[in-house]
């Protein structure tokens, strides 16, 4: 593993004077990713959403590289075209050098409008890397509950109220429906742990084929939480097993991970503003139903990762 | 602050873009052509706390060049080298997983109000 001192000697690729709120998930997660592939050329994709509207605002760009936009709802189907263009200019021998492609998408994109257009670009087995900035709600267009929006959370319409708390179903499992694909490579990371970001971008964009990477990357305007403290905050989605770290490579999957000890899931819901309801009393139903499915999904990713399943030592 | 005066134009042309502009003019599609070009777009004012750091206390670990969502820590030869004030957002990440506490942050006012006493003494 490459040193922060000769990772920082790496190109930026992405530079400041982009428009992302002061301390957005993304911004850390994109030069992450982007930074492991080293001197490598890039070819950029993005799905509309904060990290497209803040980087590309006309006429100016914060991508140090090519980049092309996409709609909201097709980066797969667009980063597959310019693969597939690249690989036809390269045969005719009108390309020489070598590109490497990747395309970013928030979980509203991913998780849901674009998840057709992903899949397809999966299933044609197209050399790209997909990786979705997953801050669990459409947040550029003021905070609306997707498939990715944890169960309790209070959305614009998701509204936790006197009567509802907050959404009412569990997240969608993406990166394993991405992993049922048998593409070469699918993989779940986080940033609190830059190594394993670092490993898997790499590692994606080594691998021959498709690769998908899902990276939990906080809004701090939508979680409600203290700026400075989300490298902590990612940590208690790490340590309480809301955000397991694994990867399925070739089909074998494989646990990153494992906390020594039973870290409950307040933890991680206690210091954001969008969990505060479900501290009032008469709501302490739902932390239960959280905690629950936590477990639940925990033990099934052990179960599929070929270890025992149980849950870690209170 | 440098707004619309970079090279935008298509096939090397320098024209300048402004607001009064007709969008016949402007690059087709919308094309930008000088990669990275935001950083000719200053964020920095958007800053109300400041980090500041302690050239002491560092160990050039270089964990804040990490976590800045701005790519405002400048690192020369893998080492701290100084803030990019004209782009960081006083966001206060880089104090926080500074594993030494070498970067504080300090108020904007503040740093505005003490340095017009220090003019005023003089
Ligand atoms: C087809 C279409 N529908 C709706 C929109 C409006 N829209 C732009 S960004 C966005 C939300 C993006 O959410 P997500 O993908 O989670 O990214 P985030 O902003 O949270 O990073 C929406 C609804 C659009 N651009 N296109
Ligand atoms: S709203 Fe959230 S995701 Fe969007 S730029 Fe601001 S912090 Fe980032
Ligand atoms: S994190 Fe702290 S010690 Fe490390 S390089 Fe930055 S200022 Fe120096
Ligand atoms: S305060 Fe935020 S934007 Fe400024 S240098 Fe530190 S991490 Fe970067
Ligand atoms: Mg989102």
């Amino acid at each position: 593993m490459a040193t922060l001192k000769e990772l920082a000697k790496v190109e930026e690729r992405f530079v400041g004077g982009h428009r992302l709120c002061a301390g957005c998930g993304h911004g850390i997660s994109v030069r992450m990713v982007l930074n492991a592939a080293e001197d490598a050329n890039v070819v950029v994709g993005c799905a509309t959403g904060c990290l497209e509207v803040a980087s590309t605002i006309y006429p100016y760009t914060a991508w140090n590289c090519s980049f092309i936009h996409s709609a909201f709802e097709n980066a797969g189907a667009t980063i597959s075209g310019v693969e597939a263009a690249y690989k036809s200019l390269k045969k005719q021998g009108k390309i020489d050098k070598d590109f490497k492609f990747v395309a970013f998408g928030g979980d509203g994109g991913t998780y849901d409008i674009g998840f057709q257009s992903l899949s397809g670009a999966m299933e044609r087995g197209h050399n790209i890397v997909y990786v979705c900035l997953d801050n669990e709600a459409y947040m550029n267009t003021g905070i609306q509950r997707s498939s990715a929006t944890p169960m309790g959370a209070d959305t614009t319409t998701s509204p936790a109220g006197k009567v509802v708390p907050g959404k009412q179903q569990p997240r969608k499992d993406l990166t394993a429906i991405m992993a049922a694909h048998n593409i070469p490579y699918a993989a779940q990371t986080a940033i609190s742990n830059w190594q394993d970001v670092h490993r898997k971008a790499k590692k994606a964009f080594d691998v021959e084929g498709p690769a998908f990477i899902n990276i939990l990357s906080p809004c701090p305007r939508g979680w409600r939480y203290n700026t400075p403290d989300i490298v902590e905050l990612v940590k208690k989605a790490v340590e309480t097993r809301f955000w397991p770290m694994y990867e399925v490579e070739n089909g074998k999957w494989k646990l990153n991970y494992k906390p020594k000890k039973y870290v409950p899931i307040e933890e991680f819901l206690k210091p954001q503003g969008r969990f505060r309801h479900l501290f009032a009393p008469g709501n302490e139903h739902v932390i239960k139903a959280i905690q629950k499915e936590v477990d639940e999904r925990w033990l099934a990713l052990l179960e599929r990762c070929g270890e025992t399943p149980e849950l870690p030592p209170k | 602050m440098t707004p619309f005066n970079r090279n935008f134009g298509q096939g090397g042309t320098r024209k300048a873009i402004s607001p009064d502009m007709n969008w016949r003019e402007l690059t087709k599609a919308g094309n930008i052509y000088e990669p990275g070009n935001s950083a000719s777009y200053e964020t920095g004012d958007w800053r109300t706390i400041r980090p500041v750091w302690n050239k002491d206390r560092c160990i050039h670990c270089l964990i804040c060049w990490r976590y800045c969502p701005d790519a405002s820590i400048i690192s020369t030869d893998g080492k701290f080298d100084s803030f990019d004030y004209k782009h960081c957002k006083g966001c206060g990440i880089c104090a926080k997983v500074c594993p030494v506490h070498a970067i504080d942050m300090f108020s904007e006012d503040e740093i505005d109000r003490q340095e017009e006493a220090s003019k005023n003494e003089k």
